[in-house]
């Protein structure tokens, strides 16, 4: 089919590719924008560690979404914007982190934080998690590692389920964001249970 | 609405902060940078939609009861707000307050005491004259703001009320309107409006307690609680409540909103209290906004707001970890 032959050209690819990084990028455009222009509010700090954390949380959930998108329209391509996607994520989380130790806790208090305040911990449970798979996201890594490489990378179904852990624990009195960003989630692993049964959602399970 | 007005060519009584100059400034810059950018962000860059001032009001300035503090700008004080009948967003209030109608206005009086009745916001205050008191207040979520609010002593409302002996504590209840407070239309809101608070009579009585109809020397703006609103400065924030539509004297102790809520994070008392800390997050410190990026503006917490000398003698032999 000719429309199929354009949207595999390498050159179509290439620019599918560059599209994803630049709206990945958006958030940090938006926030530089915002901080160049002192248009963030009286609690600029708060501001930057929210925005970012949703970043983070909105990149991992489009990372989810790549392969069934990849199955519904059997286009290549998504998959390849997989890592990308995913690297971002991690980028955002890592900010993220550094801005709530910078901005808002002022490396202080450090070890009550993290063990006193629970939805700190699902958030950094999240975030170690996420470790891993940025270290291990190389070509060279996933060709060394094998089949063990996706038993690994299924760590990101928990992932998503800490960080929107964290994300609902800290809501005061409207859940409504949080439950829609939960049913998307919700949506996504039955989708992978349907599909793959429920071997493919745990980690460390070769299969 | 009758709130005395002062002719536009008298000079203000206070050195208050010449907003307008602020405001233009930041306007200008977050426009030509977002139209610089190409973006058109909701939320972060286009938050610039300004309040309007209100009408100029008169008043004493009560040097007794204000801080020498650098006050938190009126932009800031009005664009920072945490109102949830208008959304959660800190930016909501101020972009959809207005669509509250505040004029005319009535507040209902009722329970133990001999003037009930449904009164005009106009009689409540006519036959007080108004003070500016710049207060500190301190949120539950640790962060703090200076306010120049302008309005009358919640003491002097009360007793031309007439509460009677049976009256201990004194309950208040925000506006419930889902037509015109679009928070209230949520349906994942976990609120069960209308928001209700309430002090202890003796609370009420003492001399910091404040029924502010205006800040920064004007009428005040819907987000910040318009026409009227209470101002506790030794409580976190939420006590504070705004858009007062009934006034109750009560025996028995009311429970609050945020009591109802989540009873284990926040209490009828709520004192400023940096030796008890909120389960999901610290209160020794506080960021004093505005704060900036690079150079937050941290400091200590101190026990009831600073404002112990006055209010201490109230809770004289309680347990302020218990009765948070
Ligand atoms: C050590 C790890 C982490 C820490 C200490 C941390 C800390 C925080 C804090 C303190 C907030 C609340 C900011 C506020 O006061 O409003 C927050 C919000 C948030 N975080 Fe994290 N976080 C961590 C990891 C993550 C990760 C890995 C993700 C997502 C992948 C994430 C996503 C979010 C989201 C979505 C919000 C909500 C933002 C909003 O309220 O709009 N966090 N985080």
């Amino acid at each position: 089919m000719n429309e199929k032959r354009v949207l595999n050209q390498p050159g179509f690819v290439l620019a599918f590719r560059l599209l994803v990084a630049l709206l990945a990028s958006v958030p940090l455009l938006v926030l530089i924008a915002s901080i160049a222009s002192q248009s963030l509010g009286p609690d600029p700090g708060q501001e930057v560690t929210e925005s970012l954390g949703i970043a983070a949380f909105q990149l991992l959930i489009a990372t989810l979404c790549m392969t069934p998108l990849k199955r519904w329209t059997g286009w290549g391509a998504w998959i390849r914007v997989r890592r990308m996607l995913g690297l971002f994520a991690f980028f955002y989380a890592v900010l993220h982190v550094l801005a709530f130790l910078q901005f808002i806790l002022g490396w202080s208090d450090l070890w009550a934080t993290f063990t006193k305040r629970p939805y700190i911990l699902a958030g950094a449970v999240s975030f170690l998690m996420l470790v891993p798979l940025a270290l291990t996201s190389t070509k060279g890594m996933m060709r060394r590692m094998g089949r063990q490489w996706k038993a690994l990378h299924k760590l990101v179904y928990p992932i998503a389920i800490a960080a929107w852990v964290h994300f609902i624990w800290q809501s005061r009195s409207d859940v409504g964001e949080m439950v829609v960003y939960g049913l998307i989630i919700a949506v996504l692993l039955a989708l992978r249970w349907k599909w793959s049964g429920s071997r493919a959602l745990i980690p460390f399970v070769r299969g | 609405m009758l709130i005395k007005k002062r002719p536009s060519w008298a000079l203000p009584h206070s050195e208050v902060t010449p907003e307008s100059v602020y405001l233009n400034r930041r306007q200008f810059m977050s426009g030509t940078l977002a139209v610089a950018a190409g973006l058109s962000v909701p939320g972060l860059l286009s938050a610039a939609k300004l309040p309007v001032p209100g009408e100029a009001l008169d008043f004493v300035p009560m040097p007794g009861f204000s801080t020498d503090e650098e006050k938190t700008p009126f932009e800031d004080v009005t664009r920072y707000n945490n109102f949830y009948e208008f959304g959660t967003g800190k930016g909501d209030p101020a972009k959809y307050a207005d669509e509250m109608t505040v004029d005319p206005w009535s507040v209902v009086v009722e329970g133990a005491c001999d003037r009930p009745g449904a009164y005009a916001l106009e009689d409540l205050l006519k036959p007080h004259e108004y003070q500016e008191r710049v207060y500190r207040l301190r949120c539950v979520e640790a962060w703090s703001m200076v306010i120049p609010w302008i309005g009358i002593p919640l003491a002097d409302i009360l007793k031309r009320l007439e509460p009677t002996s049976r009256a201990k504590y004194v309950y208040f209840e925000t506006l419930y309107d889902p037509d015109q407070m679009r928070g209230q239309r949520s349906l994942f809101s976990t609120i069960d409006w209308p928001y209700q608070e309430g002090l202890r009579m003796d609370e009420a009585m003492n001399e910091l307690s404040f029924l502010a109809v205006g800040l920064y020397g004007k009428t005040m703006p819907n987000q910040n609680g318009a026409p009227i609103r209470l101002v506790v400065p030794w409580k976190y924030g939420f006590k504070s409540i705004k858009s007062i539509v009934k006034i109750r004297f009560q025996e028995e102790r009311p429970k609050t909103t945020w009591e109802m809520l989540a009873p284990q994070e926040y209490g009828f008392y709520a004192n400023v209290n940096p030796e008890v800390d909120h389960p999901r997050w610290s209160q020794k410190r506080e960021r004093r906004l505005p704060s900036g990026l690079l150079s937050p503006n941290y400091m200590e917490t101190v026990k009831f707001n600073g404002y112990g000398e006055q209010v201490a003698d109230l809770y004289k032999g309680m347990d302020l970890s218990k009765f948070y």
